[in-house]
């Protein structure tokens, strides 16, 4: 179970306004999340993999306290394992395909399996400047899944696929992140295009 | 023609731009991460040898680094050190003078990669050194041979503050651009040509290599 209680202030270009989620995510849970533009659907997404500290707040992932800003705890990106698909994919224009998973693990055989589950084996070489857009984003989910992640967070993560790759895609994804037991949170603004996928909702807004 | 004054020019720029690869690349790292009133003050100061007349601030280098002043004595007392009319005293100078050249290119090249490469390879596990030397660095290769460049480039033909601070002692701080000086003043055209023509073509081969290095990348090389 991951639960995270947060508070966070944002600026907009309306004002000030504030980020306040109190939300439950059962172990191995799929959610998808959604919200309307610049209601800090990302911002929560980071403060989660640790990337922002809110004002106040709680996350607790399996009874291990990962932030706590009464009790000035507050765990670096890095000792998370969070799995992070970024909107922009965030790939990495000097490392080819293969290079990218390899920085993530040195877990050969997972490396390959990956590139089986993505349909990358023959682009292993290829950097990101010579990949399509679709093939660009399954490598920042493959990448994020290289981690083993405990929480997988996936921005938007498949709006640049086409029905039959994302539905491919989707089988072997919910095998091995059954495998590893991984919480997954997902951004989508489509509901069909999580069909099949995510199980659980969860809705983020403002609070002005 | 005396080959000395060009080799101690392209020493000088030898020395100058590997001193401020290892200097002008961390301060560009700091200064392109979150603003802050302290960082505008102190990216103005760097920025000043671009807009400063080369003779003021290589009276003002004379000045502090004389025997009689404080950092001079100083200097001179404890580590025996005089770094005015010396080749040590036109390298300090030409860091000082040249570091606007290094440190704007990488810190702008830096401030414009997304954010979001540092984030995702924080998420992986990596610390901000690792990402800074497998992530940044490499994806910004365009802009360091520009810095690099302009930096040698700039210290080649560097000619007030080196007048300033060193002189024009044979052999030790009378670089090219001080002997094209020379020649003209003593009549001596032909010297002067032969030197200018050999400065020329060193600068002219050193923008032709970085051409052809960054010749795949999206921006041209001197952007």
């Amino acid at each position: 179970m991951i639960e995270a209680s947060i508070y966070k202030k944002i600026k907009t270009y309306k004002g000030n306004s504030q980020l306040i989620v109190d939300a439950q995510f059962p172990a191995g849970s799929i959610t998808r999340l959604y919200g309307s533009s610049g209601s800090g659907k990302t911002t929560f997404l980071k403060i989660l993999a640790g990337l922002i500290t809110p004002e106040k707040g709680e996350i607790h992932v399996k009874g291990v306290c990962w932030l706590d800003t009464h009790k000035k705890i507050n765990w670096k990106p890095q000792q998370r394992r969070v799995g992070f698909v970024f909107q922009d994919y965030a790939l990495f224009p000097n490392m080819t395909v293969q290079a990218h998973l390899a920085y993530a693990t040195t877990d050969q055989q997972l490396i390959e399996r990956l590139l089986l589950i993505g349909k990358m084996e023959s682009f292993r070489q290829h950097k990101p400047a010579h990949l399509s857009g679709g093939q660009q984003q399954r490598l920042a989910i493959l990448r994020a899944m290289a981690l083993r992640p405990e929480l997988l967070i996936l921005d938007e993560a498949f709006s640049a696929l086409d029905d039959d790759l994302r539905e491919a895609l989707i089988i072997e994804l919910k095998i091995i992140l059954k495998e590893f037991r991984t919480t997954t949170i997902i951004v989508s603004h489509h509901l069909q295009e999580t069909a099949g996928f995510a199980e659980r909702t969860l809705q983020i807004e403002q609070e002005h | 023609m005396e080959w000395t004054p060009i080799w101690l020019s392209l020493k000088l720029a030898a020395c100058t731009t590997l001193i401020l690869f290892l200097i002008g690349i961390p301060l560009a790292y700091w200064l392109s991460r979150r603003h802050s009133l302290a960082k505008v003050v102190i990216e103005a100061m760097l920025t000043m040898p671009l807009v400063l007349p080369p003779s003021v601030l290589g009276f003002y280098l004379l000045l502090t680094f004389s025997p009689n002043s404080l950092l001079g004595s100083w200097l001179h007392t404890h580590f025996n050190i005089s770094l005015v009319f010396s080749f040590e005293g036109l390298v300090v100078a030409s860091v000082i003078y040249s570091l606007p050249f290094m440190v704007s290119p990488v810190k702008s090249a830096l401030a414009h990669l997304p954010v979001s490469l540092a984030e995702a390879s924080y998420t992986m596990g990596k610390s901000k050194l690792e990402t800074f030397y497998s992530i940044q660095l490499p994806n910004i290769k365009s802009s360091l041979w520009t810095a690099t460049v302009l930096t040698f480039a700039h210290t080649l033909g560097e000619f007030g503050v080196v007048l300033m601070i060193g002189g024009k002692l044979d052999g030790v701080t009378k670089v090219a651009s001080i002997a094209i000086y020379d020649a003209v003043d003593n009549n001596q055209y032909h010297e002067a040509n032969l030197y200018s023509l050999v400065l020329f073509a060193i600068t002219f081969v050193i923008v032709i290599l970085v051409f052809i290095f960054n010749r795949n990348s999206a921006r041209g090389p001197l952007e």
